[in-house]
């Protein structure tokens, strides 16, 4: 394997910012720019923004995207194996199986600790 | 190109090998499932429990040590005299580990069953990192000890009135200061696994070692030489954090010194090991033909491991001379005596030139690891028995006059002493004797006399110690308010295991010499 194999990535990646650089510089040279209050807004169009973006938020929120991350990756997990279970086979229901447990023993955890409760 | 394992052929795929690690992560789950449901008042079952699943897993793995290697989940895990001697060393820290929790928590009031699940958690990404044989085991191996071991480190953080309190920041600054740097240190590693599978085209350690050999023949028309050497040299990098080699130290001190001393005692073991058996593995089985001149030159990653290893001595023993707190103290001697290994790591390196020295090599490598676990684990215990609930009491001038009130614990840390400094008849001297002697034998001797004269700095805070010990009697001694039973227990378990190592050297050496990874 070498290096040379990735030349036309290397080529791709500098054309790209060339070009981007040329639109950027042509655009900047020959047209017009009067910028105003309106334009410079985050969204031109739309509604108003109503405060910073980085404002506290309940932690719980927090909790629950990390949760349903755990079983989101889960899913993902699952459908390869769904697309090759009869291949698999008994093998294969076993290993998911023992990856089920492990996941169900998190969510039995989560759940007597409380975490799914929202108040 | 793939195909399915069926029943039948399960028996062929051997997973009972890595039986003792599987039956440690599920007793774990099972402990997290138990710990959930005990009530309040039977909360003490815990950590019993934790000590039953150690001793389950320490006895499957006295039944399934096998010296001959054999490999499971497709080449990616091996049992071999290795991965059973470094299991051992793992589940008797673990051990160790636990007795020194029940009662530093309870009067830290930092009681929670989840301690206890991270903490085998952890010792089961130790044991499935000694066994690894494939980058991607390594790394997973990594990220499970050393996840848990971040959370750890923060586990004094309580919600009691004094969150303000200095114990609370300085375990806050530990877990965090641990994390953000271990996340960067295995971007590394995994950065440096990328290359190695890039130039090789495989992960497995066994098809890595096959494949550098045609690359360096054919090195002239392409760039795989470079790749490998970048590879190796950001694995190490990667791997230089876990084990806390100089220049990638700095996070050491603080962690030791902000984490409850329960864990500081369990992972300036556990994380040593775990990071020493990968590199081991990675150097020895994969990349111990990666040399520039086969037959003439030692391995190209010898030099550059020499240096990390000199320098991990000279600065973690001059530094340690300055400590005046025993936490921070004994990390910089742990900082040290991750060189004392990095030397056997380094003797590894003229393998293709000195006939067996790898597996002597080796295996003074885990000689040093058995006497470094016991050593360190019996220091932290003494430690954490004078140790006040408020973190206090952990200063060197606590130790004044300690013979006067505890002549029991003043004797223990006087032999944890010395076997750190390496006094004949303690485990320690067994450790740096082989090490010195493979070291020797691989031609490495200005190293060697940078470790010689290295010892015998390393003899003078050591010895000061005892000093303040047995000689500053005019002080009352510490209260000693964590000398419990579990405590004195560990203590006696860690002594018990200084001296077998030390005078018992048939057991250890026979038990090590079925060490082969080449």
């Amino acid at each position: 394997m070498t290096l040379q194999a990735f030349a036309p990535i290397g080529v791709l990646i500098i054309i790209a910012l060339i070009i981007g650089v040329i639109i950027l510089m042509i655009s900047r040279v020959f047209g017009p720019h009067n910028p105003s209050f309106r334009k410079n807004a985050p969204y031109e169009s739309g509604m108003k923004p109503i405060g910073p973006g980085t404002r506290r938020m309940p932690v719980k929120f927090y909790l629950v995207a990390v949760l349903f991350i755990i079983f989101d990756v889960e899913v993902i997990f699952f459908m390869p194996w769904a697309v090759a279970m009869r291949d698999l086979g008994v093998y294969g229901l076993i290993v998911m199986g023992v990856f089920t447990l492990i996941l169900v023993v998190g969510f039995i955890y989560e759940w007597k600790k409380g975490a799914l409760e929202w108040e | 190109m793939f195909e399915s394992p069926t029943l039948q052929t399960l028996t062929d795929y051997n997973i009972w090998i890595a039986l003792p690690a599987i039956a440690l992560a599920f007793g774990t789950m099972f402990l997290l499932v138990i710990d959930v449901f005990l009530p309040a008042n039977r909360k003490h079952w815990t950590p019993i429990l934790a000590l039953v699943g150690i001793g389950i897993s320490f006895l499957i793995n006295l039944f399934t040590y096998n010296p001959e290697q054999t490999s499971t989940f497709g080449g990616m895990f091996v049992a071999d005299a290795f991965t059973g001697f470094l299991n051992i060393v793992v589940l008797i820290t673990a051990f160790i580990s636990v007795l020194l929790s029940t009662d530093y928590l309870r009067r830290t009031e930092t009681n929670h069953g989840e301690y206890y699940i991270l903490l085998l958690l952890s010792a089961t990404g130790a044991m499935f990192m000694v066994g690894a044989n494939d980058l991607i085991v390594i790394f997973i191996g990594l990220e499970l000890l050393s996840i848990p071991l971040y959370i750890l480190s923060a586990f004094r953080v309580t919600y009691t009135d004094d969150r303000d309190a200095t114990f609370v920041l300085k375990s806050e600054e530990s877990g965090m200061k641990y994390f953000i740097l271990g996340a960067f240190s295995s971007a590394f590693l995994v950065y440096g696994s990328a290359l190695l599978f890039g130039a090789t085209g495989t992960t497995n350690l066994r098809e890595i070692f096959a494949a550098v050999g045609p690359i360096l023949e054919s090195s002239a028309e392409n760039s795989g030489a470079l790749l490998l050497l970048i590879g190796a040299a950001l694995s190490l990098v990667g791997l230089g954090f876990k084990i806390a080699a100089v220049p990638f130290h700095m996070w050491t001190p603080d962690v030791y010194e902000g984490a409850p001393t329960p864990i500081t005692a369990y992972m300036s073991v556990a994380a040593k090991v775990g990071g020493f058996a990968a590199l081991f593995r990675l150097m020895i089985v994969g990349l111990s033909g990666l040399t520039l001149d086969a037959g003439v030159d030692p391995a190209a990653w010898q030099g550059t491991i020499q240096v990390i290893a000199a320098v991990t001595l000279i600065l973690g023993n001059f530094v340690a001379l300055s400590q005046t707190n025993i936490k921070r103290m004994l990390a910089y001697s742990s900082i040290a005596h991750a060189g004392y290994i990095l030397m056997a790591v380094a003797a590894v390196g003229s393998a293709g030139l000195v006939p067996d020295i790898a597996n002597t090599a080796a295996q003074a490598g885990l000689v040093y690891l058995l006497a470094y676990a016991f050593t360190n684990l019996g220091a932290f215990a003494v430690v954490l028995a004078l140790e006040n609930n408020d973190g206090t009491g952990t200063e060197l001038s606590d130790f004044n006059g300690l013979y006067n009130s505890r002549p029991m614990l003043a004797l223990a840390m006087a032999l944890f002493m010395f076997s750190l400094t390496g006094i004949p008849l303690t485990a320690g001297f067994m450790g740096k004797w082989l090490v010195f002697s493979a070291a020797v034998q691989a031609g490495l001797i200005p190293l060697t006399i940078i470790g010689v004269l290295t010892s015998v700095i390393s003899a003078f805070y050591y010895v000061r110690v005892i000093v303040n010990m047995f000689l500053l009697t005019e002080d009352e001694g510490s209260p000693a308010v964590g000398e419990t039973a579990p405590v004195r227990y560990a203590v006696y378990a860690s002594m018990a295991g200084v001296l077998i190592v030390g005078i018992a050297v048939p057991l250890v050496t026979n038990l090590v010499n079925m060490v082969s990874l080449v």
